[in-house]
């Protein structure tokens, strides 16, 4: 069994983190793991992404261009990877910073308005642990239990106290989508 | 659940493995895609005691790395493509001079700058020698990140044993993706006693000689007796080093050759095709210079067709078809970024419509 996500929005938004946290959470389940930023000339402020394959066994090629799911959080990240997602996949998007819906009828969406999910709690920053919660419950390729662990392995014993806000932050995600689930 | 193993990127890894291989000198100058190597050096090198030092140019890096290596200590550089062209006349110097060297060099899109696109175009570059006068280099290619570690902390026992230039020849996609580490030195068994290094310049003391290290070969037949020393050398390497890799290849009618990150790729395709009962196998070289020439030869035996991918347009298909000596077809799938497993499974495929076709009309 091999599940790939790509992850995608603006520089600065924790995309890079949030695929970081899900390779970490599936090495520490005993899964073979792969994290593949995007790499090129990059600009503050400009697009960015990363592809995170989680597996039963040895992983081929790191590089992705249908993978399972796909979390986007802003407009341009919509266009360039719904056409990617495979066929009846996954796709997680921060309604907050899109203004189209998606357009493919063969996926599983979900729209989080993540942003404004994370100013309720506390802080804009959050947005993207509130996705990968969605993520989480959306797919269950990683537990949440193992990501809690992986953020305590991933940051610095200085950013310890704000274990409890990025807590709350994948709880109100995996919330949503649960709480969606029951509603369909 | 363990715990044992950490998610690292390629680049770290190498620079992990070189300190834990006892490498004390790191010079450098920076250039993507492989700058997080020296920015572990930068934070980690002084722990240990070690020297990191940013150089002005990769001209004084690879000399200063020739430096400290002809004192006998155990030192590297890293750069990319074209860092890797302005240190080829160093490069020559240090095969003249016969001192063992580590350099990591992250491939990226070229030629000229090039891009930062993962690709396999310095092939040639790496396995044909690079530099001028006729020398060889030791050439690793890692598919892994694990991998990466394991052969970086054999290069410098290669270089220690052989008096050579180890290079280790990395995709820009491996030096970027983390993976599971886990940080574990090599074996002793992988690591024969290395003799000492009596040629180094540690100054003469009571040694009653002077040791000499030099890139001139002036006086009459140096030239001759540099060539003859190497060309043993390199005999020794071929019987020895050579080092590979295979997957699904005993049963296997058609053979996939690809090394680094395109024998994943390849791997992927060929479960993609052994589903449909394609007989395909994969052989992937470690080792680019020594080449697993022989072991191709043998394959001829079972492998009617073979198939060789790479990240470019075809380099090591050469080694490969010298190999097989035209005892069977060697076909080329490839393009210079990473081709996706489709685009091989559409060649293997290819090749076994072809391969059934032919046995209907023998009969």
């Amino acid at each position: 069994m091999q599940s790939e996500v790509i992850i995608a929005g603006f520089g600065g938004q924790g995309v890079l983190l949030v695929g970081h946290l899900i390779a970490y959470a599936g090495m520490l389940e005993g899964k073979e793991v792969t994290w593949l930023p995007s790499y090129g000339p990059e600009i503050r402020g400009g697009t960015c992404n990363c592809t995170v394959v989680v597996s039963d066994r040895r992983i081929g090629s790191p590089s992705i261009p249908h993978p399972a799911a796909v979390i986007v959080m802003n407009r341009p990240s919509l266009d360039k990877f719904e056409p990617a997602v495979a066929p009846g996949g996954s796709l997680i998007v921060n309604s907050s910073l899109t203004d189209r819906l998606p357009s493919r009828a063969d996926l599983r969406t979900f729209l989080l308005p993540a942003s404004g999910m994370a100013q309720e709690l506390g802080s804009s920053r959050v947005a993207n642990l509130i996705l990968l919660g969605a993520y989480l419950a959306a797919t269950g390729v990683v537990s949440f239990p193992g990501v809690m662990a992986a953020l305590e392995g991933i940051l610095p014993s200085d950013k310890h106290p704000l274990l409890p806000l990025n807590r709350r932050a994948l709880e109100a995600g995996i919330e949503f989508v649960n709480g969606a689930g029951r509603a369909g | 659940m363990t715990h044992t193993k950490r998610l690292i990127k390629g680049n770290e890894a190498i620079a992990m493995a070189a300190i834990e291989a006892g490498c004390r000198k790191y010079f450098a100058y920076p250039i993507t895609p492989q700058n997080e190597i020296p920015e572990y050096m930068a934070e980690h090198m002084p722990e240990v005691g070690g020297t990191f030092l940013q150089a002005e140019s990769e001209l004084a890096a690879i000399n200063m790395v020739y430096g400290a290596a002809a004192a006998g200590e155990r030192a590297m550089t890293s750069t990319s493509g074209p860092g890797y062209s302005l240190m080829l006349e160093g490069l020559s110097g240090i095969a003249a001079a016969e001192v063992p060297v580590v350099l990591a060099q992250v491939m990226r899109g070229g030629p000229g700058i090039g891009s930062l696109e993962t690709a396999q175009l310095d092939y040639f570059s790496a396995t044909k020698g690079g530099g001028h006068g006729g020398y060889r280099n030791l050439v690793l290619a890692a598919s892994s990140v694990q991998e990466l570690f394991d052969l970086t902390q054999l290069a410098f026992h290669l270089a220690d044993r052989y008096r050579i230039l180890v290079m280790l020849l990395v995709d820009g996609i491996l030096g970027q993706i983390m993976e599971p580490l886990e940080l574990r030195p090599l074996p002793e068994s992988e690591l024969p006693e290395l003799p000492p290094k009596i040629w180094a310049l540690t100054g003469m003391g009571k040694r009653g000689r002077q040791n000499v290290l030099s890139t001139m070969l002036m006086r009459e037949g140096q030239v001759m007796e540099w060539h003859q020393r190497a060309a043993e050398k390199y005999r020794q390497i071929e019987e020895r080093e050579v080092r590979l890799a295979t997957h699904l290849w005993e049963d296997a009618r058609i053979g996939i050759v690809a090394f680094g990150m395109m024998a994943r790729v390849a791997e992927t395709a060929i479960e993609l095709c052994r589903e449909e009962g394609v007989p395909v196998g994969l052989l992937r070289p470690i080792t680019l210079f020594p080449f697993c020439s022989d072991f191709i030869r043998q394959s001829t035996a079972h492998i009617r067709r073979f198939l060789v991918a790479e990240v470019n347009l075809g380099q090591m298909v050469e080694d490969v078809r010298l190999a097989v000596e035209g005892r069977r077809p060697v076909d080329f799938v490839g393009r210079p970024t990473l081709p996706p497993p489709s685009m091989v499974v559409e060649s293997i495929q290819k090749i076994w419509r072809e391969l059934k076709d032919g046995e209907t009309e023998e009969r």
